[in-house]
């Protein structure tokens, strides 16, 4: 049998594609950043009774839950200067980055307000009893263990987000994907370019579980007897 | 020392504190008993204002409360002045047990850390933990649990301290070790409230007890009046149900 796969050129276009690993992890981990500020802010509000903001939270995050990434990062680079044309100078790059966290920050919403929600009354409520004020108590007891409630549906999420980045070539950003589709097309090695990509993709994924791993180690040391 | 006037609480339709008087004074142990639902455990909540009653006046030391015009501040600075131990312990459980202690005086007294960690672990060798300075509560068992609450309380140093039903929900065998603790500390002339259905023990260590049912004080006296010649019919009832008095 005559299989047509060139392994050396497998081998050979891996180190090209790894420079542009950079640019993946910067996009993944700054549109997380964001998506957690913004996760956090609206899981506060979800769990408020503030009338008007809290229907507001609710719509943001039915609407970006609902609609396809490819399309939520159209609308913000080809068609919001349309509408506002301050926003023409937009980069691909920010505007990437804009759509993943927006998303992003509409999952983490609901995990965390989860979260929070998982820790127990009574944590607050000794909290107050020793003269802390709620502010003290969210910082210094409830946060702490709703994040521990949290991280690994967190760590989910920032798996889809790596992953998600690769999107970011439809607005003409070069990141590790859209380099693999011009070595690809120019090579045309189609199934070892993309399998390059493949297993860079699993080794960061499987580097980072790894991370996590230890995070939810360090974060479970209080809770075990 | 403590002084509640007029304390009205309800949940919805259900009334379940029906103009609550109560006076403690500075030093006194003040045991509350009664059936569940009675409203103790909610008034006791009240003093510290975990429930917000909707009538009333409540005094503790130099603050005073008025329900009907209550700010945050008003209810911050109330806080202050009591500590309160739980049913179920509440210790925070991200924290070790020294944590507990120190942490009301690191962050809202602003305490330097070594100060409050010497605080802290003189309290803890007082409650009997010497040797559980760092464990996290998951480690630790229910009464040693209730004991780092106890020492959390006392760590704010308040004007009073309230017990809602400490031992509860303890195992039988760590019941009598959390009861000795207490009596300690009202041993030093501290104020408490307790509200309790060790009623040996409220016979014991409290200065006067109070029976209430259904959101009222039915009777208030001494303990051995209480245990031994409780005058009103309710009281009687109660007590004879649960298998003390005559």
């Amino acid at each position: 049998m005559n299989l047509n796969l060139d392994i050396g050129y497998l081998i050979d276009v891996i180190p090209t594609l790894l420079p542009f690993i950079p640019l993946t992890l910067i996009l993944a981990i700054v549109s997380m950043i964001i998506a957690v500020i913004a996760g956090l802010v609206l899981a506060l509000i979800l769990r408020s009774d503030i009338p008007v903001l809290k229907q507001l939270a609710t719509i943001y995050v039915s609407f970006f839950r609902a609609i396809p990434t490819l399309v939520q990062l159209f609308l913000i680079y080809y068609g919001l200067p349309q509408i506002f044309p301050a926003l023409a100078g937009m980069t691909a790059i920010a505007a990437a980055i804009i759509g993943l966290s927006l998303k992003q920050a509409a999952y983490l919403a609901e995990i965390f307000r989860a979260g929070l929600g998982s820790v127990d009354k009574g944590q607050v409520e000794a909290c107050l009893s020793v003269g802390m004020t709620r502010a003290q108590a969210f910082r210094r007891v409830v946060l702490p263990q709703a994040t521990r409630n949290a991280i690994p549906a967190t760590g989910n999420i920032f798996i889809g987000l790596i992953k998600e980045t690769s999107l970011a070539f439809t607005l003409g950003v070069v990141e590790l994907f859209a380099q693999g589709k011009i070595l690809a097309a120019s090579s045309l090695r189609f199934f070892e370019t993309y399998l390059a990509l493949a297993l860079i993709y699993w080794i960061m994924i499987i580097i980072y579980t790894f991370i996590q791993q230890a995070i939810e180690r360090r974060l479970e040391k209080p809770y075990l007897s | 020392m403590i002084t509640v006037k007029n304390l009205k609480k309800r949940f919805g339709n259900n009334v379940v504190l029906d103009g609550i008087d109560i006076h403690v004074n500075e030093g006194e142990v003040l045991a509350i008993i009664g059936p569940s639902g009675s409203g103790k455990s909610t008034l006791l909540r009240c003093l510290n204002l975990l429930e917000k009653p909707e009538e009333g006046i409540i005094q503790i030391a130099g603050t005073k409360v008025d329900a009907r015009k209550m700010n945050s501040k008003a209810i911050y600075q109330l806080r202050q002045q009591t500590a309160m131990v739980f049913q179920h312990y509440n210790l925070f459980k991200n924290k070790t047990a020294l944590e507990n202690v120190t942490e009301s005086l690191i962050i809202a007294k602003k305490m330097k850390k070594s100060e409050a960690e010497k605080i802290g672990k003189e309290l803890l060798e007082k409650v009997g933990l010497k040797d559980k300075f760092h464990q996290y509560p998951a480690t630790l068992s229910g009464g040693q649990q209730q004991r780092v609450g106890i020492a959390r309380a006392l760590a704010v140093n308040p004007s009073a301290i309230l017990f809602d039903e400490p031992t509860s929900a303890l195992d039988p065998e760590w019941v009598s070790e959390v009861l000795q603790v207490m009596k300690e500390i009202a041993e030093q002339k501290s104020t408490m409230i307790i509200v309790t259905h060790e009623m040996q023990f409220a016979e014991e260590v409290a200065d006067r007890v109070i029976f209430m049912a259904d959101g009222n004080i039915v009777e208030e006296n001494t303990p051995y009046e209480i245990f031994n010649r409780p005058q009103s019919p309710r009281t009687q009832q109660f007590l004879k149900k649960i298998g003390t008095g005559e």
